[in-house]
């Protein structure tokens, strides 16, 4: 047994070397800049509790981070449950709907929000007409614009783990609440959405950290007035040449990815929420 | 216990269509106060449909259910106050096994207290007290179908609806549960509906069967009664084995009629053979039909050979050939000398004139 397992492991050794070696490796350097630039020492990590612009960007994309995640599992839940609900030939055009966005470059979705959402745009210039505001509403270039855009590109990743969640529950459990006297509303409160958990927690865990790192959607969106953390990383290494502070934002990012991965694996099963069975 | 505790079930007219397809056929039926019946029938024969329209999953397209004359029909399930077992259980597995026996009184907004005593009683009901805090997945099958009862059971419904309880479960434990399902019926006195495709369990359990095929319903009565006067050969085929014999009357005498298969003159009861057919078709169960000793007589004799036979341990099952009748199966006691039994022997065989029951061929 342990031989042929070891055999296992040369087969996937080359595949290993090369992560190392051109994607472990460069990122572990350029992370260790964080305590040598501009001088050893930890003083790049001193910024944390000392400069408010830090900690201002921190706390924004926390914010950001949580109510884009709450959101997205909101509409991805209904979504999802509906699609569970669907018959089988609407369940394939649900999925189709659900999933075509994803096809769609990032870039090219955030500057349609930017179309849609501008004070001149079609959002706004609809609701002018109709005469339920009287001056533009500011739909973008700020926080609510980045959450826009992040919660629409974020719903497909939210529906996706709960949809398959879901469709693991047994439609005969919520008959047999039913017949044991549950109401509609009682049979999803106590049974469908309790079983539907593993999805939710992985659905969150999946969209929050997709959500820390996000670049292009908030550059866009938020027009350079709200900062989150990647724009700040790359505005401190490509404008200000800071490399330390921005490395040092980038190894915070990385730890905070791999802590929510930490106590996520804890409340479940990892292997089953990202398909490997088991 | 008390007779007052069960409650009696009218199915009028009853039909379920799904597009061309006629699930269920207008049947109908009564079930009484206190009673334990049985749907039998093959897959696809109704049973189940017939279940989920009282259980109220399924809407009918004609015809009404009535419980104690008051229609039901149309009523939500989570209305109607019948307790059930699903095929396969169905507990809810993020709940222990107290939990899911509080469910149906938790939904039904009953206080901690109380809940917590109708759960133990319950548990004892099926002897499961020590076991409240497991998970269902931590229980075997047939203790996971005890909890399916005493959840089905613990709010007093109305009726208890079985669907397929039994079916899970490998034989033995099968026989055992059987036991225990009939010995609760008589405690807790309620009305039971049991749906199932095993003939065994249908007759062992039931104080009436009910047999269903292509969604109409064949013929229903108490289980011995279905069993000696089975009405169709599907009938007398389904609930236990059969052989069928087609003749024709050549003569009638007072009480008998002289039938004729072939060269064989069969005599048997006039009883139930109408007077103005020539032909008609009877059903011989196995058991009914004795090998001869020499020198035995019987009512009916025929000669025939055997073909094949195996030894079932309480006894023979012998397959016989008869000229001019084709092959019976002949069900013969473990006392019988078997060294007589040699593929290809010639045997005799004797049947008294009431052993078959003339059926109707199926319409």
């Amino acid at each position: 047994m342990r031989r042929a397992s070891f055999g296992w492991w040369l087969l996937i050794l080359p595949a290993f070397l090369l992560l190392l070696g051109f994607y472990v490796a460069p990122i572990v350097k350029v992370l260790l800049i964080s305590f040598t630039d501009p001088e050893p020492g930890l003083q790049n990590y001193e910024r944390l509790f000392t400069s408010a612009s830090v900690q201002r960007v921190i706390l924004t994309t926390l914010r950001i981070c949580l109510i884009t995640t709450a959101l997205a599992l909101l509409l991805g839940y209904a979504l999802a449950y509906a699609i569970t609900k669907a018959s089988p030939q609407a369940k394939r055009w649900w999925l189709l709907a659900v999933l075509v966005p994803l096809w769609i470059s990032v870039l090219v979705r955030a500057f349609a929000w930017v179309t849609l959402l501008r004070r001149q745009g079609l959002v706004n210039n609809t609701l002018m007409e109709i005469g339920i505001i009287q001056e533009p509403l500011q739909l973008v270039w700020n926080e609510l614009g980045i959450i826009i855009g992040m919660v629409h590109y974020m719903v497909p990743f939210a529906v996706l783990p709960m949809l398959a969640s879901m469709q693991e529950i047994d439609p005969r459990l919520l008959a047999a609440a039913r017949g044991l006297g549950a109401s509609r509303r009682e049979v999803f409160l106590r049974v469908f959405l309790p079983l539907s958990k593993p999805g939710v927690i992985a659905a969150a865990v999946l969209v929050f950290i997709f959500s820390l790192g996000f670049y292009i959607t908030p550059a866009i969106l938020g027009g350079g007035k709200t900062l989150m953390v990647a724009e700040w990383i790359s505005l401190q290494i490509l404008d200000l040449i800071r490399w330390g502070l921005g490395t040092m934002m980038a190894t915070m990012l990385v730890l905070t990815i791999l802590v929510t991965l930490a106590i996520f694996s804890r409340l479940v099963n990892l292997k089953r929420v990202f398909g490997m069975g088991g | 216990m008390s007779e007052a505790a069960g409650h009696a079930l009218q199915i009028r007219g009853l039909t379920k269509r799904y597009g061309d397809f006629t699930a269920v056929d207008s049947v109908s039926l009564d079930i009484e106060r206190g009673e334990f019946l049985t749907l039998l029938g093959p897959s696809g024969s109704g049973k189940t449909t017939i279940l989920m329209a009282v259980a109220g999953f399924v809407l009918p397209n004609e015809g009404s259910i009535l419980l104690d004359g008051n229609d039901i029909t149309a009523l939500p399930p989570e209305r109607r106050n019948f307790g059930m077992v699903f095929q396969g259980y169905a507990l809810f597995p993020h709940m222990s096994v107290a939990e899911n026996v509080a469910f149906p009184l938790r939904v039904r907004g009953l206080s901690r207290a109380a809940r917590d005593e109708k759960v133990r009683a319950a548990l004892d009901l099926v002897q499961l007290s020590s076991f409240a805090e497991r998970l269902p997945r931590q229980l075997s099958g047939g203790q996971q179908q005890r909890v399916a009862l005493a959840r089905a059971l613990v709010f007093d419904p109305a009726l208890l609806l079985l669907d397929e309880p039994l079916s899970a479960l490998d034989k033995k434990l099968r026989a055992e549960l059987q036991e225990e399902l009939k010995s609760l019926h008589r405690r807790v006195g309620r009305t039971f509906i049991n749906v199932t495709h095993d003939q065994e369990e249908a007759l062992s359990l039931s104080d009436r069967i009910a047999i269903l095929n292509h969604g109409r319903l064949i013929q229903h009565g108490p289980a011995a009664f279905l069993y000696e006067n089975p009405r169709t050969r599907f009938v007398a085929d389904f609930l236990g084995k059969s052989n069928f014999i087609q003749a024709n009357i050549t003569r009638r005498e007072d009480h008998h009629v002289i039938l004729r298969v072939g060269d064989t003159e069969l005599r048997q009861y006039a009883m139930a053979i109408p007077g103005n057919t020539e032909t008609v078709l009877l059903s011989l169960r196995p058991e009914r039909i004795r090998l001869l000793k020499p020198g035995e007589g019987a009512e009916n004799e025929v000669e025939a050979h055997i073909r094949s036979w195996s030894y079932l341990g309480s006894g023979f099952s012998i397959v016989a050939g008869l000229a001019g009748i084709g092959d019976i199966r002949v069900n013969a006691p473990a006392n019988h000398a078997h060294e007589a039994l040699r593929d290809g022997a010639p045997i005799r065989l004797g049947w008294d004139a009431d052993a078959a029951k003339p059926v109707q061929e199926d319409t």
